[in-house]
């Protein structure tokens, strides 16, 4: 086969590889949610690798309560129109057509999302039967190897969304983190008790036990509010960060999100983080978990 | 193994699958470095721009004050190879860029951004490498190069699909860049082939 030659073989589309390997290059990065176009181009102008279409931000959603559902189309679209970034949009827990809608609209990544309010409260989506890759949260190793058996093709920790609060986003990433190294200090013998108790397929906790890593990309979300959040998290080993309310819900959004895209980069470097974290303006309120209700967590929704 | 007189190839680790090219390196036994800072910059022979999101790459060498560094040893000839958005980098024109977007150039192509369309539109294909034979082709968001100038050699092409003919491997002298991501499988060869570049740096 020469350079100029043709094949019989057709591309094929939507693999595991190719929907891994965009996570692969969201990696380093920060994923912002915007509810306008406006809102978009000032996170694409910042740096972001990727923008979240949504609605209402997790704080707005939070406040005005009642069910919270997938974007109308002509706000994803015009999303879309408005950067040159890939575009990730939320569908509910289990709504399989919501997400088929937003495949339709050529969005570039699904974020099957507790946020939201969930529309099965037993099955997630199955994620194989789409080309759309799908990122979904998750608050231990057990859930993250659940949904990646069911097609998550990423993973982010769940933290708290829309409370500016880092604590969920701590404790969800250290659980992770220390479940799969505890995986690694296994015998073959106990893998299989380890899954069973990590209620995950044995396939997956094998694979992890022998990698000492998920099988995909793990980012960290729910909570982060400031650069230095979003250092602390690189260093706890999320691979890349989302950023929801905590940027357009602060003072100075476009000095804020820059802010937290280069201490996303450069997480070990304290000097430039003192130096980006200056004169940011404020920042979202935020809520202290105490004073958070069980039924107003969003991190329990999913299983 | 490595010693100490082989050259050490740099991979830009601003953002993206900078870990994965580091792993293939490793895999040939090639020393490797991470870039970050323009520091990193001055003990490296050579360049390798990753997969990611060319915007925020562009953006981040800005800030981190390498921009002007990278692109200055690339036009003083610094062997460099550049994977998906490592190949808009590279590029001296890019179409269906970001409002002011820049690259650090060096190879007289065109490339257009997500050419071949959004996610859902991504593919693997076996792609025919002038020189290296079949490889698995993993196009994710990728572009391709719209046109070349002259002493430009294209290395590989669309075999399939309605983007079929379309350029999606280059080189000029010490400059590769692919559209699609070899540091995605274990297939080592395209990084055999850049090491083997930056070992014949300056005769090329």
């Amino acid at each position: 086969m020469s350079v100029n030659e043709t094949s019989s073989q057709a591309p094929e589309l939507g693999t595991a590889r190719v929907k891994r390997g965009m996570a692969e290059m969201l990696k380093g990065g920060v994923i912002m949610d915007v509810v306008t176009p406006d809102q978009a181009r000032i996170a694409e102008d910042a740096g972001a690798v990727a923008v979240m279409a949504l609605e209402r931000v997790p704080a707005d959603i939070r406040k005005d309560g009642g069910v919270a559902r997938m974007s109308d189309p002509d706000m994803v679209d015009g999303i879309i129109e408005a950067v040159s970034i890939p575009v990730m949009a939320k569908a509910r827990i289990g709504h399989f057509v919501e997400a088929q809608v937003l495949q339709a609209l050529g969005v570039d990544y699904i974020d099957e999302s507790e946020v939201l309010t969930p529309a099965d409260e037993t099955h997630h989506i199955d994620k194989w039967e789409f080309t759309v890759p799908f990122v979904c949260g998750a608050t231990n190793l057990g859930e993250a190897l659940r949904r990646i058996a069911e097609g998550a093709a990423m993973i982010r920790s769940k933290g708290e969304a829309g409370t500016g609060n880092v604590v969920e986003a701590t404790r969800h990433m250290r659980q992770l983190r220390a479940d799969i190294k505890r995986l690694t200090t296994l015998d073959s013998s106990e893998l299989f008790l380890a899954a069973k108790n990590h209620q995950a397929p044995y396939e997956l906790v094998k694979e992890v036990a022998g990698t000492g890593k998920l099988p995909v990309v793990l980012f960290t979300a729910g909570g982060i509010a400031t650069p230095a959040d979003a250092a602390m998290m690189m260093q706890l080993g999320a691979e890349g960060v989302f950023v929801g309310s905590g940027i357009f819900k602060s003072g100075d959004p476009e000095k804020r999100a820059k802010a937290i895209v280069e201490a996303t980069t450069h997480y070990d470097d304290a000097d430039l983080i003192a130096k980006v974290s200056r004169n940011l303006g404020e920042a979202i309120v935020g809520i202290n978990l105490d004073t958070l209700p069980a039924e107003q967590r969003y991190a329990s929704r999913g299983w | 193994m490595a010693t100490t007189a082989d050259p050490v190839i740099g991979v830009l680790a601003l953002q993206g699958d900078f870990r994965e090219h580091v792993a293939a390196l490793k895999a040939i036994g090639a020393r490797s470095a991470l870039v970050r800072r323009p520091d990193d910059l001055q003990s490296v022979d050579a360049l390798i721009v990753p997969g990611g999101e060319s915007t925020t790459m562009w953006k981040l060498a800005t800030t981190a004050e390498m921009f002007e560094p990278v692109r200055k040893r690339i036009a003083d000839g610094m062997p460099a190879f550049g994977t998906c958005a490592g190949m808009i980098m590279l590029a001296d024109r890019i179409t269906d860029a970001a409002a002011g977007q820049q690259t650090f150039g060096g190879l007289p192509i065109t490339v257009r951004r997500n050419a071949f369309g959004r996610q859902t539109e991504s593919f693997e294909e076996p792609i025919a490498f002038d020189g290296i034979g079949e490889l698995a082709g993993v196009f994710i968001r990728a572009p391709w190069v719209e046109s070349v100038e002259d002493g430009v050699e294209v290395l590989a092409r669309v075999t399939s699909g309605p983007a079929i003919g379309r350029i999606v491997a280059v080189r000029q002298g010490n400059l590769l860049a692919t559209s699609f991501h070899p540091e995605l499988t274990a297939d080592r060869r395209i990084h055999e082939f850049f090491v083997a570049m930056v070992h014949d740096r300056g005769s090329a």
